[in-house]
């Protein structure tokens, strides 16, 4: 497990130094973090990283997961979909479901918890115990709000107002709302085993493993199998590539506890990839981060072509060993990749195809692309700048004036 | 005036105020609205998030009217507006509004929409300020510090102290002019730490101080 130091050689000594004057100020304090899946999906990936990293600055950082039946997550990934924006309607019975399941569920709660660190809208309504517990409650929102559905919005939109704080992943994702909003990107860790610095062998060791053959372009896009991370899309424009550029792609991911429509779009994947040898399709099981990370680094593009998305965090990881990326301009994307600078931004399976031609056919381009990347998220979007963030957002709470001297 | 030179840091958390804007006239309306850390904001992220960047790009006001608007006339000239010569926010907000509302009473103004998730987010910061471990009492030791320090406690002292706290000069300056060594005071406020990344005015600073460190 790694220490706080150990990010010295990579963020800067003062990085760390800051985030101890920091953490000094709230030594003591306990906040739990609640969710509604310990594995599987950035939620959980980030909580585990960062849980340990806050404990050893000196907080009691604690997590729980709520309880859920088949039911409820049915509901809450239809509340998701909602929130993308997808006709998703959800009946008063269900909405009643799912306040009752976060009502059982509220036993998670740590009754002495200073902060209560709430994780995206399934286990929302457990601020229903705020009259009675107090204490400082933040309801962090990690999925995309651009275009939200007006009912499903208006249900959440009377529980997250009794938060004292609401934390958005991008700017777009900021509605009116009568409390506090702050903007927290997500973040990845460079010392993971997602993104840690792999050997050449190991690299090729994995792709043996899955038969893709290192001497042809490969690319790839990692995501779970999601219809909202359009695999049919990345599909069709290798299709349209493969008819010009001899070429591999990749597809791989994993499915979270809390997403039962993986494995039906898994079979629309295997569909349209007609049995085509250069076209691998790897479901991955959980703790599979080493063989993502080593598929990242043996690809020449990836690709993250999602119709919708909260923030995107592979790209990071993608940008982060130095990769070209090709992404579609929605949620947090746009923050990650300043299009033909640190990246190329897309709007169509066409663009993304005639993109992936362009990289594949001007390679010094695209490693300068990957290059810039690297710079970028090394400076925003590393676990350091995160958990600063997330310190200055525990202290923020106790303060009111713009300006905070401590 | 203290002949020890303490250095402090400060760290901004970044909040989102539920406003946008997707033409001029939203912009000017949001402009009149917002908070001045807004403005502060807006005015100053560019310099913090690609601070290794060279050049870098132009306030978020002139970033959005090139980018998301395609007024190119118009985004150079908010980009022009000399930040280093306006000494509080409320003087630096009435500036852009100036340039916006000559623009939209003019006879080729286009207030056209931008494109869908093109729209201009207000937002602001919430800044906190902490002592760090540092202090130097003579020339050298300031130079020696200036070499480690983190980069946002040089950006607190050239920026944040002379504009957004209102302080008339930059921190540094004050404090070599406490101490007598007016010449370099002078050099460091008459820099216009807009135009060079935050690593580059570590650079300058450093090899200013050096060059009277030598001499002394």
């Amino acid at each position: 497990m790694s220490r706080i130091r150990d990010y010295a050689p990579i963020a800067g000594e003062s990085t760390i130094e800051e985030l101890s004057l920091l953490a000094e100020r709230l030594k003591g304090k306990t906040i739990q973090n609640i969710n509604s899946t310990a594995v599987g999906g950035g939620v959980a990936e980030i909580l585990i990283r960062m849980l340990p990293l806050l404990r050893d600055l000196g907080l009691n950082a604690a997590w729980g997961v709520i309880k859920g039946n088949e039911k409820f997550f049915h509901i809450t990934k239809k509340m998701h979909n909602a929130l993308h924006g997808v006709d998703a309607p959800i009946d008063r019975d269900e909405l009643d479901y799912f306040i009752d399941v976060n009502r059982q569920n509220a036993e998670e709660i740590m009754a002495d918890a200073d902060i209560l660190f709430i994780h995206d809208p399934q286990p929302i309504a457990l601020v229903e115990q705020k009259d009675t517990l107090g204490r400082k409650w933040i309801w962090r929102c990690h999925i995309d709000f651009t275009n939200p559905k007006k009912d499903v919005w208006d249900f959440l939109k009377n529980y997250i107002e009794r938060f004292d704080c609401a934390v958005f992943s991008a700017p777009a994702f900021s509605r009116p709302l009568t409390i506090r909003q702050v903007l927290i990107s997500p973040s990845i860790d460079p010392l993971s085993d997602k993104n840690k610095e792999l050997s050449d062998d190991l690299v090729n060791g994995v792709c043996e493993r899955f038969h893709i053959d290192r001497g042809r372009p490969v690319i790839t896009q990692i995501s779970r199998f999601d219809y909202l991370k359009d695999p049919v899309g990345v599909i069709r424009a290798y299709k349209m590539v493969k008819q010009h550029i001899e070429c591999q792609l990749v597809l791989a991911g994993g499915g979270a506890t809390d997403d039962p429509e993986g494995m039906k779009v898994l079979e629309q994947v295997h569909h349209e990839a007609e049995n085509d040898p250069d076209i691998f399709v790897l479901f991955l099981p959980p703790g599979s981060d080493v063989e993502i990370n080593a598929l990242q680094r043996a690809s020449d593009i990836v690709l993250q072509k999602s119709l919708r998305e909260g923030f995107g965090l592979t790209v990071a990881e993608a940008l982060w060993k130095g990769k070209p990326v090709i992404a579609s301009a929605v949620g947090g994307i746009p923050l990650q990749i300043a299009h033909k600078y640190s990246g190329i931004l897309t709007h169509s399976i066409e663009g993304t195809a005639y993109w992936i031609k362009q990289l594949l056919n001007e390679p010094e381009y695209a490693k300068k692309l990957g290059s810039n990347g690297r710079e970028h998220i090394k400076y925003n979007y590393l676990i350091t700048r995160h958990i600063r963030d997330y310190l200055l957002l525990f202290l923020s709470l106790y303060e009111q004036k713009d300006i905070v001297s401590l | 005036m203290t002949t020890t030179f303490r250095f402090l840091t400060r760290l901004n958390q970044v909040e989102l105020l539920g406003r946008q804007a997707k033409n001029i006239p939203e912009l000017l309306e949001g402009l009149r609205l917002v908070p001045g850390t807004s403005i502060y904001y807006h005015t100053h992220r560019f310099l913090q998030q690609h601070h290794y960047l060279s050049p870098e790009p132009p306030n978020d006001f002139a970033f959005w009217v090139t980018n998301a608007l395609g007024l190119d006339t118009l985004g150079e000239e908010l980009a022009s507006v000399d930040t280093v010569s306006f000494h509080t926010i409320r003087d630096l907000r009435t500036r852009y509004l100036e340039i916006l509302e000559s623009y939209s009473q003019g006879r080729k103004a286009r207030n056209g929409d931008c494109p869908e998730g093109q729209e201009f987010h207000f937002m602001s910061c919430r800044t906190f300020i902490l002592p760090t471990p540092y202090e130097a009492r003579n020339l050298k030791e300031f130079r020696d510090i200036l070499e480690k320090i983190s980069i946002n406690s040089i950006y607190f002292h050239i920026f944040e102290a002379r504009l957004r706290l209102e302080r008339g000069a930059n921190d540094f300056s004050k404090w070599l002019e406490g101490i007598g060594e007016t010449q370099l005071a002078r050099e460091i406020s008459r820099l216009d730490p807009y135009t060079i990344t935050l690593e580059g005015l570590r650079r300058d600073l450093i090899q200013r101080v050096s060059r009277y460190v030598e001499n002394s």
